[in-house]
């Protein structure tokens, strides 16, 4: 389960051919960093989260290896990394851009700091927006819970939802794109 | 029993706090950690860690299931539960006792007794303690009937809250309705419990609280302390003993204290607040606190005593070494929470890496930390990082040890509130001390207008 060093490699050869500076990959076992040095090539840091095989990860096992197992697909699933991977974040304070219209025409959705993104205001209640929503530049489109406060994340323009990418419950960092809207003229 | 093994149940300095004292008794510790904290300074200093789940508290420290099997699997005979998660959680206490293994804190039975608290009020109530005039309400009918009766501002409470967490203010009666249903609704989704309760808002208050040590059968207090130095109701800085009380009202709150732990033959380490009114020489029963406290280390630093050291000897089954005449009080101690948020920024949470840390030391001074120049701030956890405590002769010589020990603290990489507490030193009402509860929001307004 765990990211082999081959599984880099080829990682790395996408990212070669990509404008991204900087990959953040987080799943329920490991966290992988890469990032563009700046006399060339790639500096790679690895945390395994989780030894796999401790008596009290067998514990919730279950509920672990699918949900890691789930975070790896969308990887290999994803043919060509693009920004839309939930578990991919362009570092884009890290290469001076400033986080904007990644996609023409759209505007990107960012969370106004690191937390846990919720799309509904508690659980069981409908998500704040869906695709095709119509929103306001004070619309709120989902929260943020960053150390125990919870922070509403405005759309920031007028527009249509038209792509929701961040999963409720997902650890989301600044550079993310939560969502993408439409912006009407 | 004497514990060879403990696994604790927390993180961050207080599981820290923790491994000192097991490691001075010579316990071994197993911490049960979630996966943001296995590189953390507590799960290095810890003989063993355990993952017990991912970063969110709900699939980790809130894992009773999780943590009983932790301490199952590494033959640890009891669990300190800290102070937040679980620490007052009867669920908990359960488990460990079906599981055969100690749950150091007080009873099932006393968790329920103190953790509802309508509960709380029957038997502070029962115990002969003064209650702020208020009672159930189920409806905004019914609360506006008892706000007639008590008078207006009104403070609903929820039940299953505590910590300060889940109250609304209403100094408006139109407000009422739509306040009550709002807070009903939020107390469901936070404690799972929708009921609330009313009491007269005071709206000068000291928040005073006394610390008990019981073993089921003899009750102590080791003093009072102040904490009105709140924000939203958490509190920022705390000291003992606190300032001002004449010796009569001093007296009346600890036997108070005292004799609501004989009402519930307590069992632990625990806290009874109340709110003071001190221009009425009155008192009232807020609640009890049935965990270590984050502001244990002023009591600590004015009696001498571990209280943490005592949890573990109550929990093994040993009476009080304690007597009441001997527990003695030397000076003054003010501790600072140093929380990651950046309070020129409406106090905005700031998690991240931590690239400098630098801590006072000397005489006088205490810092209560698990940071370190790389230690991650992570994102799914509140927001304090270090406590500093000073401790002098009188009041005037720990306000000199403090003013030292936050000119000498350097944290970088996050932005903390080492500022502020610098500048709430050197102003003047709280040098004088004995300010109230509303001082803060006060002294914030003023500085920010």
């Amino acid at each position: 389960m765990n990211l082999t060093n081959e599984d880099v490699q080829e990682i790395l050869r996408i990212l070669d051919a990509s404008s991204f500076d900087e990959l953040q990959l987080s799943t329920e076992r490991f966290k992988l960093t890469l990032r563009r040095s700046a006399a060339g090539g790639w500096t790679q840091e690895t945390r395994t989260l989780a030894a796999p095989g401790t008596p009290v990860t067998a514990v919730s096992s279950t509920a672990e290896d699918s949900a890691a197992a789930r975070a790896v697909k969308t990887v290999t699933t994803n043919s060509s990394i693009s920004p839309s991977t939930s578990s991919l974040l362009p570092a884009a304070a890290a290469s001076g851009e400033t986080p904007g219209a990644t996609v023409a025409g759209l505007i990107d959705v960012n969370p106004p700091l690191i937390g846990t993104f919720y799309r509904a205001p508690n659980p069981g209640a409908a998500p704040f927006v869906e695709i095709g929503s119509r929103v306001g530049k004070h619309t709120v489109i989902g929260i943020i819970e960053t150390m125990k406060l919870m922070n509403s994340v405005y759309a920031g323009a007028e527009g249509e939802i038209v792509e929701i990418l961040a999963v409720n419950g997902q650890l989301v960092e600044q550079g993310h794109v939560l969502m993408r809207l439409r912006p009407h003229p | 029993v004497i514990f060879r093994r403990v696994l604790i149940a927390n993180r961050g300095e207080i599981a820290v706090r923790v491994i000192r004292t097991c490691r001075q008794l010579g316990i071994e510790t197993v911490l049960a950690a979630s996966e943001a904290d296995l590189h953390s300074v507590p799960a290095r200093l810890a003989d063993r860690t355990l993952c017990i789940g991912p970063p969110a508290p709900a699939a980790s420290y809130l894992n009773a299931e999780a943590i009983v099997a932790a301490a199952i699997s590494a033959g640890a005979q009891a669990i300190h539960p800290g102070y937040g998660f679980l620490s007052e959680n009867a669920v908990l206490a359960r488990r460990c006792r079906e599981a055969n293994v100690v749950f150091i804190g007080p009873t099932e039975e006393q968790l329920v007794a103190v953790g509802d608290k309508l509960e709380a009020r029957r038997h502070a109530i029962a115990a002969g303690l003064p209650v702020v005039p208020g009672g159930p309400v189920s409806s905004a009918g019914e609360a506006r009937r008892r706000a007639e009766e008590i008078g207006w501002p009104i403070l609903i409470k929820a039940v299953g809250g505590g910590g300060g967490r889940g109250m609304k203010q209403v100094h408006d009666p139109s407000q009422l309705a739509e306040t009550i249903e709002l807070a009903m609704a939020e107390a469901n989704t936070a404690f799972g419990d929708a009921r609330v309760y009313v009491e007269r808002f005071v709206t000068s208050g000291r928040h005073v609280e006394v610390q008990l040590l019981g073993d089921g059968h003899t009750i102590i207090h080791l003093g009072d302390r102040d904490c009105s130095i709140q924000r939203r109701y958490q509190k920022l800085i705390e000291e003992a003993p606190a300032p001002h009380l004449s010796p009569a009202l001093r007296a009346r709150m600890h036997a108070a204290a005292v004799a609501f732990g004989q009402h519930l033959s307590y069992r632990g380490a625990g806290t009874v607040e109340f709110l003071v009114d001190t221009a009425r020489e009155e008192f009232y029963f807020l609640e009890m606190n049935a965990r270590i406290q984050v502001e244990h280390p002023v009591t600590e630093a004015i009696t001498g005593v571990d209280l943490v050291a005592e949890q573990i000897a109550i929990a093994e089954g040993q009476p009080l070494r304690l007597a009441q005449k001997r527990v003695a009080f030397s000076g003054h101690a003010i501790e600072c929470r140093i929380n990651a948020e950046d309070y020129a920024k409406d106090f905005r949470p700031s998690p991240g890496t931590v690239t400098e840390a630098i801590f006072p030391a000397g005489p006088g001074i205490r810092v209560d930390t698990h940071i370190e120049p790389g230690s991650r701030v992570p994102p799914f956890y509140d927001s304090m990082i270090a406590k500093i405590i000073a401790h002098g002769a009188d009041r005037a010589a720990c306000l000199g040890v403090l003013k030292g020990a936050l000119a000498n603290c350097h944290i970088a990489g996050v932005h903390t509130n080492i500022g502020m507490h610098a500048a709430i030193v050197e102003e003047s009402s709280f040098r004088r001390g004995g300010v109230d509860t509303s001082y803060f929001a006060r002294v914030a307004a003023a500085a920010s207008g």
